[in-house]
């Protein structure tokens, strides 16, 4: 019963959030001032998305494998190597350094 | 917009610049389906349903193990909840693109998910819907193929740190994000969204500080002329 309550109230609001912009705003065209600040939410949320992903784990601020190998990526990502060379750089250059023993 | 004479070409990309991730999420999947079996806070076809509905992983990941740790049902649906509030303002930068009937713009913007988002951003400030319907339809499979796979096995395959695949999403992050960091207005309003994400890790619940974020961009305000 529970398990029903959660999954209906949790997929119900993901499917509202998610359509609420395309849903309320359609393909109107938004006025400038709102267009300049829309253009920028990318590489703001973008920028959340990897400082949370990298150092956050639960409310911690830690600083783990996982920074040594988004570091490798980006270097790779600068110098325009493939996605997936990027994503497997990230992923070899972690599990390198969770073996050698760090957390 | 510039989807070309070729939506299917375009859509076709989009799924194949998604196969990287594909696999990620998948074991993902794998890890999220076993995680319900083996600590039992739902049975398998809710968690099946859930992946198909939510299609969000950190929000689910949350959820169960809220429900497995004995939580209330309302602290797992408010912590899920605030895991995808980010959807509201990504959804507003996808809507402009979007038109047509509105069970057609509610669907395919059910194909959101951070990494299809991403993909189909081109850093230019362009967005190619047929992109992103791809690389959700490709994600959505392996994400819900993953956690059937899961529910089946009912014990854990492994922790997927163990790979360092919880790594792979920030790498892509930021590989979507380099190119959006040529203007200054991008990279300020970048360096502010990770500042104010990081400094409110510690005090607030997850998926809050990446909403915050979001605010960075009202720098786009300024010195725009205008009060």
């Amino acid at each position: 019963m529970t398990g029903w309550l959660v999954v209906a109230a949790v997929g119900a609001a993901t499917v509202a959030l998610k359509a609420s912009g395309p849903l309320l705003l359609g393909g109107r065209r938004l006025p400038a001032p709102v267009l300049a600040v829309v253009g920028l939410l990318a590489p703001a949320l973008l920028a959340g998305l990897i400082a949370t992903n990298t150092f956050a784990t639960g409310q911690a601020l830690v600083v783990d494998a996982r920074v040594p190998g988004v570091a490798a990526a980006g270097v790779v990502a600068w110098f325009r190597a493939p996605l997936i060379v990027v994503v497997l750089v990230a992923a070899v250059v972690t599990a390198a350094a969770r073996a050698a023993g760090m957390a | 917009m510039s989807d070309g004479a070729d939506p299917h070409g375009t859509i076709r990309k989009g799924a194949i610049r998604a196969l990287p991730f594909a696999l990620a999420v998948a074991l993902f999947g794998i890890v999220f389906g076993a995680l319900v079996t083996s600590t039992g806070p739902m049975d398998p076809v809710p968690a099946l349903l859930m992946s198909a509905t939510t299609f969000a992983g950190s929000a689910q990941f949350a959820a169960v193990s809220i429900l497995s740790a004995g939580g209330q049902p309302v602290t797992a649906i408010v912590a899920a909840v605030l895991l995808n509030l980010r959807y509201a303002p990504i959804g507003v930068t996808v809507a402009p693109h979007l038109s047509g009937a509105w069970w057609r713009r509610l669907l395919t913007a059910q194909l959101i998910v951070d990494e299809s988002w991403a993909i189909a951003a081109d850093g230019r400030g362009r967005f190619h819907v047929p992109v992103l319907v791809g690389a959700g339809l490709v994600l959505w499979a392996s994400w819900v193929a993953g956690t059937l796979a899961g529910l089946g096995t009912g014990e854990a395959l492994g922790n997927p740190a163990r790979l360092g695949l919880d790594a792979a999403f920030p790498a892509l992050f930021l590989a979507l994000l380099l190119p959006q960091l040529r203007t200054r207005r991008g990279l300020a309003a970048a360096l502010l969204g990770g500042v104010v994400a990081l400094v409110l890790v510690p005090f607030t619940p997850a998926g809050v500080p990446i909403v915050a974020a979001s605010a960075a961009a009202f720098i786009g305000l300024v010195g725009r002329g205008r009060p």
